[in-house]
């Protein structure tokens, strides 16, 4: 299913960003079509209903706070949606200790419950640790055990759902590195509802920032002063991601729309990828009783590596 | 040709330079001859938000700041 985008209104404020399709809207207007967006991509993708515990997955970066903000907003219009933060130190020295101060600073002056579960406390080992037993892609290896953490944690907390801050920009690179990665199994479980199959054994994940830009997000960002000092983490840098990011920008550059129609295309076959992978069965991982799609799950083969290469 | 001068911060790279430039130079000719896309960032001077045809005057201060995510 497409989406179209309404054309915002114009006005003779000064603008403060200038839109794919060519509008220039000034502060206040930009807030409006902004949050009508969001509001919008949760209506028509059914994220949320009437009544929901509702994690936030936060980092203290823009795109998080930015849907914690919003969030927290709607929160306050309907009281039957109760909403709570939770972050995951994975242990990543001179980053993620920054962002956590920015989330915890914005949590307390928000009156947000913020729950923070850390790599060492949960697995032993931080994330900067782990990289010097195991000869392993930063990246692979802390997506794992972040996803574990936040599925268990929300389970325990009893989050209905799971928000994340991911925008159109991070779901353009997941299509196409998935496509790169002859991976199309991991699309079918993109899109604004994550996932193929719902079960208990899973918190729904959301995603209210589906259809925007990076660039909207930074904007909305400045003006409502959610954004911090730039922070990047030091094994994101030269990461395949990057590179397929790098790329992206360079046609939108050249070629403005090019994000929205690569991610308005994916949606179009979205339903049909969801159809063809629902059969999967969830297996439980006999080492933890998580969920898993093999008889252990990728997090306890990690753990089980990192055992023995500190044994010997 | 007159030349003006640009204080320029970049947050991604946590520094600040002075361009100097012909003339009357818009946000897209400063982010071009600093060979950054206009895609990836947002600019601001006097913490306000400015579009890539702005144009800059002498001693102006702009920011430059990455919209890219940082993991």
């Amino acid at each position: 299913m497409q989406i179209k985008i309404n054309n915002p209104k114009c006005c003779s404020e000064k603008p403060v960003i200038q839109l794919t399709a060519g509008e220039k809207l000034c502060k206040n207007h930009f807030n409006e079509y902004f949050e009508n967006k969001v509001f919008r991509t949760i209506r028509q993708f059914d994220l949320l209903g009437k009544e929901e515990n509702l994690g936030v997955a936060i980092s203290g970066g823009k795109d998080s706070l930015t849907v914690l903000y919003l969030l927290n907003k709607l929160s306050k219009q309907n009281p039957k949606i109760k909403v709570t933060a939770i972050a995951i130190d994975e242990g990543i020295e001179g980053y993620r200790d920054k962002t956590l101060i920015t989330a915890k600073k914005f949590c307390n002056e928000n009156n947000i419950r913020l729950n923070v579960f850390s790599y060492k406390e949960e697995f032993g080992l931080t994330l900067d640790e782990m990289l010097k037993i195991l000869d392993v892609k930063p990246c692979s290896i802390c997506g794992v055990f972040r996803r574990y953490l936040l599925n268990k944690k929300s389970r325990e907390l009893k989050f209905t759902k799971l928000a994340t801050g991911h925008n159109l920009d991070d779901e353009c690179q997941s299509i196409l590195m998935n496509q790169m990665k002859n991976n199309i199994e991991a699309s079918a479980r993109l899109g604004p509802k994550v996932g193929v199959i719902s079960d208990d054994k899973f918190a729904q994940r959301i995603k209210p920032l589906y259809l925007c830009t990076e660039k909207e997000v930074t904007t909305y960002a400045f003006i409502n002063s959610l954004l911090d000092n730039f922070n990047e983490c030091p094994n994101a840098i030269h990461s395949f991601r990057a590179h397929v990011r790098d790329m992206l920008n360079d046609m939108e550059k050249k070629f403005s729309g090019t994000k929205y129609s690569i991610v308005n295309s994916f949606l179009e076959t979205l339903p049909m990828l969801k159809e063809k992978f629902r059969g999967e069965i969830i297996q439980i991982c006999s080492k933890c009783g998580e969920p898993s799609a093999n008889d252990s799950c990728r997090a306890c083969v990690y753990l089980e590596k990192l055992r023995k290469s500190v044994m010997h | 040709m007159e030349k003006i001068k640009i204080n320029v911060f970049i947050d991604k790279e946590n520094k600040n330079s002075v361009l100097e430039l012909n003339g009357n130079p818009s946000v897209l000719e400063v982010l071009n001859k600093l060979k950054i896309n206009p895609v990836t960032v947002i600019v601001s001077r006097n913490n306000e938000l400015i579009l890539e045809d702005e144009k800059l005057k002498d001693n102006d201060e702009i920011k430059i700041l990455s919209v890219i995510s940082g993991g």
